[in-house]
């Protein structure tokens, strides 16, 4: 059924009772021509733009749980592409580009919503390294505008413009970015990739990796094996314990990452802000609960649950920016667990093994790559080249030294 | 998350820092090559489960220690001093 305001009427009329599940809960066959593991944003974009982009459509994503149970359904929802360096800048600007036709392109509302990404600045020296930012992305044709104190006290009079340690210069403004409702993404995409033949198959763990000389040839699952000659992982958080079957050892460690989200609120805020002096961003979601987010905790876990002294932290941070908010009760916080890679910049690349994809590496940003990473993930295992704009994102930079470091903090992941 | 620092006794985790996997070793003169540094840098085990990894008591008695953690449910096994670990 294709969405439009005629099926909304006509469903009105009969009570809405004529409503079809979005996908089909598919069992396992026994043979693919690809198989995608992991049922989150990225490998359900995959499968989507395998079939779109190449035709393929004999095709399964497997996923342990249910779709949308990871980190698609766990992330605090921001859409940007405000990045410094070559090899990030021109992917994050496709992905944005992406974002914008996404809902005509997959027929499905996934509230998308440009209101603009603030980074604050609160030094001189924090002001020209995001000028610089700023050109970078121009460059690259994203769009950016330094805004000075005064700008940003009319978009935002409620911040604590003259806090005695961090007062507020100005920041930078990406007007397209925003927010996206992340269920809806997966969703979406699920729906779209059902709809041209992929096997969307649930409650379906990985146990195990067919391979021998010759490189791939399927995989064991907790619902029996099945065979394909390409297998692709887009499992992050996970990704070392499945590349681990292959007998990798990843450039990754697995660190949680909490985000809060407030009692629902009348409209305080329309845009996203990020807090310059701490890790500290906020927006506003459409059910009116604020949702928040900050630093990873700093060991490796894979609990999905962190500790207390980051929420400390978080709070902190957010009382530092917006000192109302301590009026505000927060409902409530999960964590989800990180692919920090050593260089804080994904991988989108073909493993040693013969067949064998890695999509993977996200730290804390892999949501607002969802459609590019599909995208050229979906170039990768269908070409068997990159796709010009993740190019960088090679397995062997760490042995080059091509490493694309964002923040130049080096191989220390849980400083990424 | 506690934990129980072997000069200190148990101490909240905000007096400590964090390194990493304690089982990552520095490549000995003899068996140096641009791969065994490459893989000394950046590869890790990442275990879903249990972990020997290095804290710093930093805000203690900033002595180094090994602590074996599940990274599953953050269940502390052990914790010891990383001083005759790291002269061996």
């Amino acid at each position: 059924m294709r969405y439009s305001i005629f099926t909304l009427a006509a469903q009105t009329l009969k009570g809405h009772r004529g409503w079809k599940p979005v996908w089909r809960d598919a069992s396992p066959r026994s043979e693919y021509d690809v198989i995608i593991v992991g049922g989150g944003g990225h490998g359900l974009a995959t499968a989507y733009y395998l079939a779109r982009q190449h035709g393929l459509s004999n095709i399964a994503v497997l996923e342990k749980g249910h779709i949308g149970s990871g980190n698609v359904g766990r992330n605090t929802t921001i859409i940007r592409s405000n990045y410094l360096l070559p090899g990030n800048t021109p992917f994050y600007e496709f992905s944005m580009k992406l974002w914008e036709g996404l809902e005509q392109d997959i027929n499905y509302n996934a509230m998308v919503s440009q209101r603009g990404v603030l980074n604050l600045y609160h030094s001189d020296g924090q002001r020209d390294a995001y000028a610089r930012r700023g050109n970078a992305m121009r460059l690259a044709g994203a769009d950016a505008e330094l805004l000075d104190r005064d700008q940003v006290r009319a978009m935002l009079p409620f911040l604590d413009y003259d806090n005695a340690r961090f007062p507020i210069q100005g920041g930078l403004l990406q007007k397209r970015g925003g927010s996206v409702r992340h269920d809806a993404v997966a969703w979406g995409y699920a729906r779209a990739a059902d709809r041209r033949g992929v096997d969307i198959v649930q409650n379906c763990e990985v146990t195990g990796l067919m391979i021998d000389a010759e490189g791939i040839h399927g995989v064991e699952t907790s619902r029996g094996p099945t065979r394909a000659r390409k297998v692709a992982l887009a499992v992050a958080g996970s990704s070392s314990r499945l590349a681990a079957m292959a007998g990798l050892r990843l450039p990754i460690e697995s660190h949680v990452l909490q985000a809060f989200v407030s009692e629902g609120l009348k409209p305080l805020i329309d845009t996203v802000v990020t807090f310059g002096a701490g890790h500290f961003y906020v927006s506003q979601s459409d059910k009116g609960g604020l949702v928040f987010g900050g630093d990873i905790d700093g060991y490796n876990s894979y609990a999905q649950r962190g500790n207390l002294p980051v929420i400390e932290d978080v709070m902190e941070s957010g009382m530092a920016l917006w000192p109302a908010l301590g009026r505000i009760r927060v409902l409530r916080h999960w964590g989800g667990i990180m692919d920090m890679s050593m260089d804080g910049s994904p991988i989108i690349d073909h493993t040693p093994v013969r067949g064998l994809y890695l999509n993977a590496g996200w730290c804390y940003g892999g949501f607002k790559a969802t459609p590019a990473s599909g995208w050229c993930f979906a170039h990768l295992i269908a070409r068997d080249q990159s796709h010009p704009v993740a190019a960088a994102y090679r397995l062997d930079r760490f042995a080059t030294g091509h490493l694309i470091d964002e923040k130049g903090v080096g191989a220390q992941p849980n400083l990424h | 998350m506690r934990l129980p620092c072997p000069h200190c006794g148990t101490r909240d985790i905000q007096e400590f820092t964090y390194l990493g996997d304690a089982n990552v070793e520095r490549p000995g003169a003899s068996e140096m090559s641009e791969a065994a540094m490459m893989s000394y840098v950046y590869e890790r085990d990442n275990p879903a489960g249990r972990q020997r990894e290095y804290w710093h008591h930093s805000a203690g008695c900033r002595a180094w220690i090994v602590v074996t953690r599940d990274t599953r449910t953050h269940r502390i096994e052990s914790a010891e001093s990383a001083k005759p670990l790291v002269q061996n």
